[in-house]
C-alpha cells in the first residue's frame, strides 16, 4: 500500500510530507526531489523506481503530488487516490498552489490522516468529509449528529446525509461533451469519438430515488415496438461508467440507472460514443510552400449544423515553422493574430451560425536555415462550444420518487441543458 | 490571518521560543506553536528535542491540536521511545471516549507508534474497538491490526486478533468488511502458507455482496482479494464472473481494471465453446477503451496492462485499433505505450491505416518516438507479408528526409526486412549505399555493412565502399568490426580476383592488431578456413540464413500468466514479476493462471485452488532445491578446484521431466531473440565450431580432415564433428533475477566444452561471473574459471565457452548424465541442473587394437548386453561409419552376412571404461539393430537406451527399442 505521501513546489521543497509505513524514510523525500523534479530530461514516465522504491507522481499547476511505496501496490488506485486528493483539496480551499496548500497544511494533514489509513484509502467523498473536518473542533456536536457521521462515512450511502430539507425541490443536468477528431488532409475521419459527461446538481429532500432515462439504443430496441417513434433518434453507446451511486448491477441486467444523489453537484455519468457523431465543424487546410522562404496558408471552415443554433468561442489554431519571420493575415470574419511565443496564428470568431463557411488565408516569410530537418507540421487544432450534444444523446426523462417525504415527481423543477465542447480536435495538413 | 507564515521562521534559538510557546498558558498561543512545529518538522528540520514539551499538548479536548500532536507523536516517538511511553494514558483513555471519532483516532494513531511498550499497551483497548458498536471505529481498528502486524506479527497471533478480523469479514457494515479484507490479505501475504483468508464459496458470497454496497476503495480491496481465488469449477468461476461484470461501468479506474484481472484470471477456467465465454469477451473491449479517455497517468497505466492483455487475449481489442492512434498532445509515454499495442494488433485487415499513422509519427519531434514509429514500420513489414512492400517504399521516403536518426534506424530495420525477405527487396541497396556517410552509430553502421557484405555481388563498388570504413578500424566498435570482418571475407568469397588485398588487410588488422578476443578468433577462423579449403570456406560463410520470425518482444509466457494475475498492480506497469522490486517476503509468491477444469471433476481437485493461490510455490523445476549446506558450500566458491560436497537432491530425475516443460516456450522465445539481432551472431556461432575442430583434423590420426566434416554436415553450413545438442535453456530468467542461461555440451579437440549462453534480462549490470560444479558420475569440473571479462549489460547477451576437466570428484547421479552447476554472479548465486550427452566423454583414443577387441567381445558377461533398434536411418554402413567416427565411436571391423553390414565398434569413456558395439545394418533396410556390450559393470549402466538416444541422434533419426 501506500508508504507516504509528498507534496513538493515547483523548486523541489517539501510543503506536506506524511509518512504511513515504516519502510519509508526521508531519504525519499530527497530521492524524489533529486531524480524527477530536477532531472535534466522530460519526465518520462510518471512512474519511476529509485532503488527499489517507486514513486507515482501528478503535477497540478505547479505542484507535485507524489505518492511512493516499496510494494507491489495497485498502481490504478494510487493514481485514483492521487486524484480524489487533489478533489478534495479544490473543494476544501479552491486552488491547488504553494500558497493556499501552505496556507491549508492543518487541514491537509488532517485530512490526509482521514482518507488514508496506513496507506489504505477509506471514504474521500468531498461531502462526507464536510461534516466533520471542519477546522473549528467538534465540541458542539451532539451524540446523535456524532453517530449521524460515523454511519454517513462508513455507510452504504456514504455520499448523502440524512435530513436534508429544500423548499423548492429542483434540478439541473448538464449534457456536457467534448468531441474529438483527427482528420487527414484529405478530409478523412482517421479517428472520432465523444466523450460525455451527464452532471447533475440537486437539491432535493430527503433520500429521493431517481431513475434517468435518455435515448439508448439498447433500451429503445428493447420497448420499441414501433409505437414511439423515437427509435431513429436512438444512439449507441460504446460505454459508460457510474458515479458510484449508481447501482451497477441493476444496470448490468435490466441497463436502467437508478440512484440516490449526493446533494448538490455530482458527475452522475461518463460515456463514449463513436457511431453516428454530428461533426460541427469541418477544417479544410491548404498549405503551399513557395520556394524555401514562403509559405501559403489558406483554411477554410465550415459549419455542420442546424443554422438556427449557433456556436461560440470559436479559434482555431494554425501552426506556423519555428523559423517563422513575418506573417500577413486576411481573413472573412473574426480576427486572426500571429502569435510567435506560441509559434501559431491563432484565429478567434465569437458566434458562428449553422451551415455557413469561413475562410482565412496568410502568407508566412521564413528565414531560411540550414536545418536539414523539415517542419513536422503539427495539425490544427480547433476549439469551440455548440448548444446541443454532438453524440446526439437526449434525456429522456429523469423520474424522482421520494418514499418518506411523499413529494411527487410533478413538484420537482427540472432543468436541461446540452453543451458539446471541442476535446481535442484536429485536422491534419 | 494565514498558516503560510509557520514556513518561513528561521531564526536562530526558534528551539527555545517554540519551548516557551509551547509551555505557554494560553490555548492559541499553544495551538500556534504546534503548528509551527508541524511545519518545521515538514521540512525536515529536526524537532525532536521538543518532545516533552508537544507531547504535555496532548490532554486538550480541542481536536485539531490533539491532530497535531498525534502526527507529531508517530514521527518522533520511535526516537525517543522513553518520553513516548507519556503519551500512553491519554491513548488508552481516548480510547473509552464516548465520541467514535475519537475512539477512533487514538486507536489509529497508536497503531502508528512503533514502540514496543506503546504497543503492549494497545492490545486491550484495540480488542474493544474491534467489538466497537460504533462501524467507524470497527474499521479503524480492522486496519490497525494489519499495522500492529507488521511492527509485532507474534503479538497479533498470540493475542487472537486475526480470528476477530476473520470474523469482521462476515461484519454488516460494507466498509468494516473491506477494511478487514485489505487487512487480512496483507497479512496473508507474509504468510503465504497460512490459508488465512480461508476463501470458500461462502466467503466468496459475502465478499461479493459487501461489493455492491462498499466505497470505491473498499471495492478495490476486495476485488483485488478475490482475484487471488481460485473457483472449484467452471459453473463457479461464471457465477462469479457475472456478478462482477457490473464493476466494468464504475467510475474508477482502478474499480475497472482490478475487476478485468478477476475476469482475465477465471475465464481461463470457462470452456472457450460456451456462450458465456464469448459474451464476457465483447464486455471486456468498451471499458478498456475507456480507460483511455482517463488523465494521462491513468491512461500509461491502463496501456502497459493492455500491452499484457493484448498478448494474453489479441481477440479482445483487435477491432479497436484506432483508438490507439496517437494524439499530437500525448505525454511521451503514452505515446510509446501506444505504439507498441498498435504493432500487436496490426494485422493485414488494418495494416493500410497502421502505417498511414506511422508515418506521420516519423516526422514527429521527440526523437525517441520518431525512432520507434521507424522501427514499427520495419515490424510491420516482418510481421505482415503482404505489406511488406508498402513499408519497405514508405522508409525508403523517410531516408530520402536526410534526417539522421530517422535515416539510420530505417537502415537498421531494412536490415532485418532482408532477413526475412531476402533477395526480394534489392533495388533500394542503391539508395541506402547514398547515405552511406551518415552513418554515425555503431548498429546502423553495422546494419550497412552486413547488407553491403550480403549483396557485395550486386553492388558495384562494394570494395571501396567497405574499404573506406576499414580506414578507421581501430575506432570502431566492436560490433562494427566484426561486421566489417565478415562482410569483407564474404566480398572476397564472391570476387576473389579484385579484393584480394582487401582480405589480407582486414585479416592482419583483426588477428595481429586488435586486442579484442572475439575479433581476433573470428579473424583467425577466416583465415584458416580460407587458406585451407576455399570451397569450404564458402559454404561456410555464405550459407543460408535462417528466416527471422515475426513476434520479437513477446513476454515469455510464464512471466506473462504471471503479470495478467497482477493487472492493474505495479508488476503490471514495470512487466516484471514482483520479486523482481520488491524487498523481502512480501509478493514473493508466484501466482499463476488457473487451469481449465471441467465440472464434473470440479469437486475432485480441491489442490487446484492451493497451487493457483499462490500458497506452494512448486519448487522451480530446473533449479536445484537451495539446501543449506550445499548453498554454504557454493556460496565460497571462488574459481577454486572444484571440491564441492553438498548433498545429491534425489528429486533431480523429476527436475529433468519438469525442465522440458518450462524450456519449450523459452527455447523458441530465445531462437527468435537470436535469430532477429542479424546475420552475425548466426555466423559467429558458426565459426564459434571451427576453430576447435581444425586443429582436431591435424593432431588426430583418426579424423577424415576438413573436408570430411564439411561433407559430413550434409550442406547446411555448419561444420560438423562430434554431435553437438541444440541449446536448451538451463536456468531461465524468472528464476535467476534476469540472468537467463542456455547452452550445451560439446567435445572439440579432445577437450569438453560446455557452451554457455548468458543473457541478461534485467535492469542492472552483472559482474563477477563464476561457475561450480556438483561432484558428478563422471567427475566433470571447469578446467578454468569462467571467462565472462566485461560487465554483462542489461538486455546484452554473451556467449561463453567453458573447458572442462574430467577430474574432478566422482559421485553417481540419477540419471547418470545429471550435472548439477551453480552459478554466482554480483547478485546471487544460482541453482540449475542440466543433462549433457554421454557421447561428449567418448575420447579420440576410443580405437580398440582387434586382436584386444575380439578378447573382450568374448570376456563380457551375457547380462551386460543390450539390444535395440534404431528405425528410419538412410545412411549407408560407411557413412554410418564415419559419422560415427566423427563423435568419436571407432569402427573396428566390418563383416557382411547375406546382404547385411557388420560394424564392430569401440567406444572408450573419459574414465576408462570402455563400451563395445555391434551395429547392423541391411542394406535397402532403414532399420539398424545394435548390440551393445558395455566391457564393465559400471559401464553396464550406460543402459542401451542411452547408448541408443547418442546413436540416434548422431545419425538423426527417430528410433524405436527392441528391448
Amino acid at each position: 500500500m501506500i508508504g507516504g505521501l509528498f507534496i513538493y513546489n515547483h523548486k523541489g521543497e517539501v510543503l506536506i510530507s506524511r509518512v504511513y509505513r515504516d519502510d519509508i524514510g526521508r531519504n525519499a523525500v530527497d530521492a524524489f526531489r533529486v531524480n524527477v523534479i530536477h532531472a535534466r530530461q522530460q519526465v518520462r514516465s510518471p512512474v519511476t523506481n529509485i532503488a527499489r522504491t517507486s514513486f507515482f507522481h501528478v503535477k497540478r499547476s505547479n505542484i507535485w503530488l507524489a505518492a511512493v511505496t516499496k510494494q507491489n501496490v495497485n498502481a490504478a488506485m494510487v493514481f485514483e487516490f492521487l486524484y480524489k486528493m487533489c478533489d478534495v483539496m479544490t473543494a476544501y480551499f479552491g486552488k491547488i498552489s504553494e500558497e493556499n496548500i501552505k496556507n491549508n497544511f492543518v487541514l491537509i494533514y488532517e485530512l490526509l490522516d482521514e482518507i488514508l489509513d496506513f496507506g489504505y484509502p477509506q471514504n474521500s467523498e468531498t461531502g462526507a468529509l464536510k461534516t466533520f473536518i471542519t477546522q473549528t473542533g467538534i465540541k458542539s456536536q451532539s451524540k446523535e449528529e456524532q453517530s449521524q457521521i460515523t454511519s454517513q462515512v462508513t455507510g452504504q450511502i456514504g455520499w448523502r446525509r440524512e435530513g436534508i430539507k429544500y423548499r423548492r425541490n429542483e434540478l439541473f443536468l448538464d449534457v456536457l461533451e467534448s468531441v474529438n477528431l483527427l482528420m487527414s488532409p484529405q478530409g478523412q475521419v482517421l479517428s472520432a469519438h465523444v466523450s460525455g459527461r451527464v452532471v447533475m446538481k440537486s437539491y432535493l429532500s430527503g433520500m429521493p430515488e431517481c431513475k434517468f432515462g435518455m435515448n439508448d439504443k439498447i433500451v429503445i430496441d428493447k420497448q420499441g415496438k414501433g409505437g414511439e417513434g423515437a427509435t431513429g433518434q436512438s444512439i449507441a453507446i460504446d460505454d459508460c461508467t457510474f458515479h458510484q451511486c449508481v447501482r451497477l448491477s441493476k444496470f448490468d441486467a435490466e441497463r436502467s440507472i437508478s440512484f440516490i444523489p449526493p446533494d448538490g453537484e455530482c458527475e452522475l455519468m461518463r460515456y463514449r460514443t463513436t457511431k453516428d457523431i454530428i461533426l460541427p465543424f469541418r477544417v479544410i487546410p491548404l498549405v503551399r510552400e513557395v520556394g524555401r522562404t514562403k509559405l501559403e496558408v489558406k483554411v477554410v471552415i465550415k459549419s455542420n449544423f442546424k443554422p438556427s443554433l449557433l456556436a461560440q468561442k470559436i479559434e482555431v489554431r494554425i501552426p506556423t515553422p519555428l523559423n517563422t519571420s513575418g506573417v500577413q493575415v486576411i481573413c472573412m470574419k473574426g480576427k486572426a493574430k500571429y502569435k510567435a511565443s506560441e509559434n501559431a496564428i491563432v484565429w478567434k470568431i465569437k458566434r458562428m451560425a449553422g451551415m455557413k463557411e469561413s475562410q482565412i488565408s496568410a502568407e508566412i516569410e521564413l528565414l531560411p536555415t540550414n536545418d536539414k530537418k523539415k517542419w513536422a507540421r503539427p495539425p490544427i487544432s480547433m476549439n469551440f462550444e455548440v448548444p446541443f450534444a454532438p453524440s446526439g444523446l437526449k434525456v429522456r426523462y429523469l423520474k424522482v420518487f421520494e418514499p418518506k417525504l411523499n413529494y411527487s415527481d410533478h413538484d420537482v423543477i427540472k432543468w436541461v441543458r446540452y453543451i458539446g465542447r471541442s476535446g481535442i480536435y484536429e485536422t491534419r495538413c | 490571518m494565514t498558516d503560510s507564515k509557520y514556513f518561513t521562521t528561521t531564526k536562530k534559538g526558534e528551539i527555545f521560543e517554540l519551548k516557551a510557546e509551547l509551555n505557554s498558558d494560553k490555548k492559541e498561543k499553544k495551538k500556534e506553536a504546534v503548528k509551527k512545529v508541524i511545519a518545521s518538522m515538514t521540512v525536515g528540520k529536526d524537532v525532536s528535542a521538543l518532545f516533552p514539551d508537544v507531547v504535555n499538548c496532548m490532554q486538550t479536548d480541542n481536536l485539531e491540536l490533539k491532530k497535531l500532536v498525534y502526527l507529531y507523536l508517530m514521527n518522533y516517538a520511535k526516537s525517543q521511545p522513553d518520553m513516548a511511553i507519556m503519551a500512553v494514558n491519554t491513548f488508552v483513555k481516548d480510547c473509552e471516549d464516548p465520541n467514535p471519532l475519537i475512539r477512533a483516532l487514538a486507536v489509529r494513531t497508536m497503531g502508528c507508534i512503533r514502540v514496543d511498550k506503546i504497543t503492549e499497551y494497545l492490545c486491550e483497548p484495540l480488542r474493544k474497538c474491534l467489538k466497537d458498536e460504533d462501524p467507524y471505529v470497527r474499521k479503524t481498528a480492522a486496519v490497525c491490526v494489519a499495522k500492529l502486524h507488521d511492527i509485532n506479527a507474534q503479538l497479533v497471533e498470540d493475542q487472537g486478533f486475526l480470528d476477530t478480523l476473520k470474523d469482521l469479514i462476515s461484519d454488516s457494515n460494507p466498509m468494516v468488511v473491506a477494511n478487514a479484507v485489505a487487512a487480512l490479505s496483507e497479512i496473508a501475504e507474509s504468510h503465504p502458507n497460512s490459508n488465512l483468508l480461508d476463501l470458500n464459496p461462502q466467503s466468496i458470497n459475502k465478499l461479493l455482496t459487501a461489493l455492491n454496497e462498499c466505497t470505491e476503495w473498499g471495492q478495490i480491496f476486495i476485488l483485488d482479494c478475490l482475484a487471488n481465488y481460485t473457483p472449484r469449477d467452471d459453473r463457479e468461476s461464471q457465477s462469479i464472473c457475472e456478478r462482477v461484470t457490473p464493476r466494468l461501468s464504475h467510475a474508477n479506474s482502478a474499480v475497472v481494471l482490478s475487476a478485468v484481472k478477476v475476469l482475465m484470471k477465471f475465464m481461463e477456467m470457462l470452456p472457450k465453446d460456451l456462450d458465456y465465454y464469448g459474451t464476457l469477451l465483447k464486455k471486456l473491449a468498451p471499458p478498456l477503451v475507456t480507460l483511455l479517455s482517463a488523465e494521462p497517468e491513468l491512461q500509461y497505466v491502463a496501456l502497459r496492462n493492455i500491452n499484457l492483455i493484448v498478448q494474453k487475449r489479441p481477440e479482445i481489442l483487435k477491432h479497436e485499433m484506432k483508438v490507439f492512434f496517437v494524439k499530437y498532445n500525448d505525454p511521451i509515454y503514452v505515446k510509446l505505450e501506444k505504439l507498441d499495442i498498435m504493432i500487436r494488433l496490426a494485422s493485414q485487415a488494418n495494416i493500410a491505416q497502421v502505417l498511414a499513422e506511422l508515418k506521420e509519427y516519423a516526422t514527429e519531434v521527440d526523437v525517441d518516438f520518431v525512432r520507434k514509429a521507424v522501427r514499427a514500420i520495419g515490424r510491420c513489414a516482418i510481421k505482415v507479408e503482404q505489406s511488406a512492400e508498402r513499408c519497405v517504399s514508405t522508409l525508403l521516403d523517410l531516408i530520402q528526409t536526410k534526417v539522421n536518426y530517422v535515416v539510420q534506424e530505417a537502415i537498421v530495420v531494412i536490415k532485418d526486412i532482408f532477413r526475412k525477405y531476402p533477395n526480394k527487396y534489392e533495388s533500394v541497396i542503391a539508395t541506402l549505399c547514398e547515405n552511406l556517410d551518415s552513418l554515425d552509430e555503431p548498429e546502423a553502421r553495422a546494419a550497412m555493412i552486413w547488407i553491403v557484405g550480403e549483396y557485395a555481388e550486386r553492388i558495384d563498388n562494394a570494395d571501396e565502399l567497405l574499404e573506406s570504413f576499414l580506414e578507421g578500424f581501430h575506432d570502431e566498435s566492436t560490433q562494427v568490426q566484426l561486421q566489417l570482418l565478415t562482410a569483407i571475407v564474404k566480398l572476397f568469397l564472391k570476387k576473389p580476383t579484385e579484393t584480394q588485398e582487401l582480405v589480407q588487410q582486414v585479416l592482419s588488422l583483426a588477428t595481429q592488431d586488435s586486442d579484442n578476443p572475439d575479433l581476433r578468433d573470428r579473424g583467425y577462423i577466416y583465415w584458416r578456413l580460407l587458406s585451407t579449403d576455399p570451397v569450404a570456406a564458402k559454404e561456410v560463410v555464405l550459407a543460408e540464413k535462417p528466416l527471422i520470425s515475426e513476434e520479437t518482444d513477446l513476454i515469455e509466457p510464464t512471466l506473462l500468466e504471471e503479470l495478467i494475475c497482477h493487472i492493474g498492480t505495479l508488476a503490471s506497469v514495470y512487466h516484471k514479476p514482483p520479486s523482481a522490486f520488491v524487498e523481502g517476503s512480501r509478493g514473493v509468491m508466484h501466482k499463476r493462471l488457473p487451469a481449465r477444469t471441467g465440472s464434473g471433476e470440479g469437486t475432485e481437485c480441491p489442490d487446484v485452488g492451493n497451487a493457483a493461490g499462490g500458497s506452494a510455490p512448486e519448487a522451480a523445476p530446473s533449479i536445484i532445491p537451495s539446501q543449506g549446506d550445499l548453498l554454504g558450500d557454493l556460496l565460497n566458491l571462488d574459481l577454486a578446484p572444484p571440491t564441492t560436497t553438498g548433498p545429491t537432491p534425489s528429486t533431480s530425475g523429476m527436475q529433468m521431466g519438469g525442465m522440458d516443460l518450462l524450456g519449450g516456450g523459452l527455447e523458441s522465445l530465445v531462437g527468435t531473440l537470436g535469430g532477429d539481432i542479424g546475420g552475425s551472431p548466426a555466423m559467429g556461432a558458426g565459426f564459434g565450431a571451427a576453430p576447435a575442430v581444425m586443429p582436431a583434423s591435424l593432431n588426430a590420426p583418426v579424423g577424415g580432415g576438413l573436408g570430411d566434416l564439411f561433407d559430413l554436415g550434409g550442406g547446411v553450413g555448419m561444420p560438423m564433428g562430434a554431435y553437438i545438442p541444440p541449446k536448451t535453456v538451463w536456468l531461465p530468467a524468472m528464476k535467476a533475477k534476469g540472468l537467463e542461461i542456455s547452452g550445451t555440451f560439446a567435445r572439440r579437440a579432445g577437450v569438453i566444452q560446455m557452451e554457455l549462453v548468458l543473457t541478461n534480462k534485467a535492469m542492472s549490470v552483472m559482474t563477477d561471473f563464476a561457475i561450480q560444479f556438483n561432484r558428478n558420475s563422471f567427475g566433470l569440473a571447469p578446467a578454468g574459471p569462467l571467462q565472462v571479462l566485461t560487465p554483462l549489460g542489461p538486455n546484452q547477451t554473451i556467449e561463453v565457452s567453458l573447458p572442462l576437466s574430467t577430474v574432478g570428484p566422482v559421485m553417481k547421479m540419477d540419471p547418470l548424465n545429471n550435472l548439477q552447476v551453480a552459478v554466482k554472479n554480483n547478485i546471487d548465486v544460482f541453482y540449475f541442473s542440466c543433462q549433457y550427452p554421454i557421447s561428449m566423454l567418448f575420447v579420440e583414443d576410443g580405437k580398440m587394437e582387434r586382436q584386444v577387441f575380439l578378447a573382450t567381445w568374448k570376456d563380457i558377461p551375457n547380462d551386460n548386453e543390450s539390444q535395440f533398434q534404431i528405425q528410419d536411418c538412410h545412411l549407408n554402413s560407411e557413412a554410418a561409419s564415419n559419422k560415427l567416427q566423427g563423435s568419436n565411436i571407432f569402427t573396428i571391423a566390418k563383416r557382411t552376412v547375406e546382404g547385411q553390414d557388420m560394424l564392430y565398434m569401440s567406444i572408450k569413456l573419459s574414465n576408462g571404461i570402455w563400451v563395445l558395439a555391434e551395429l547392423k545394418v541391411q542394406a535397402g533396410n532403414p532399420n539398424y539393430t545394435v548390440i551393445e556390450l558395455p566391457a564393465s559393470e559400471i559401464a553396464a549402466q550406460i543402459n542401451a537406451s542411452e547408448f541408443k538416444q547418442q546413436t540416434d541422434l548422431n545419425i538423426n533419426c527417430s528410433e524405436e527399442t527392441v528391448n
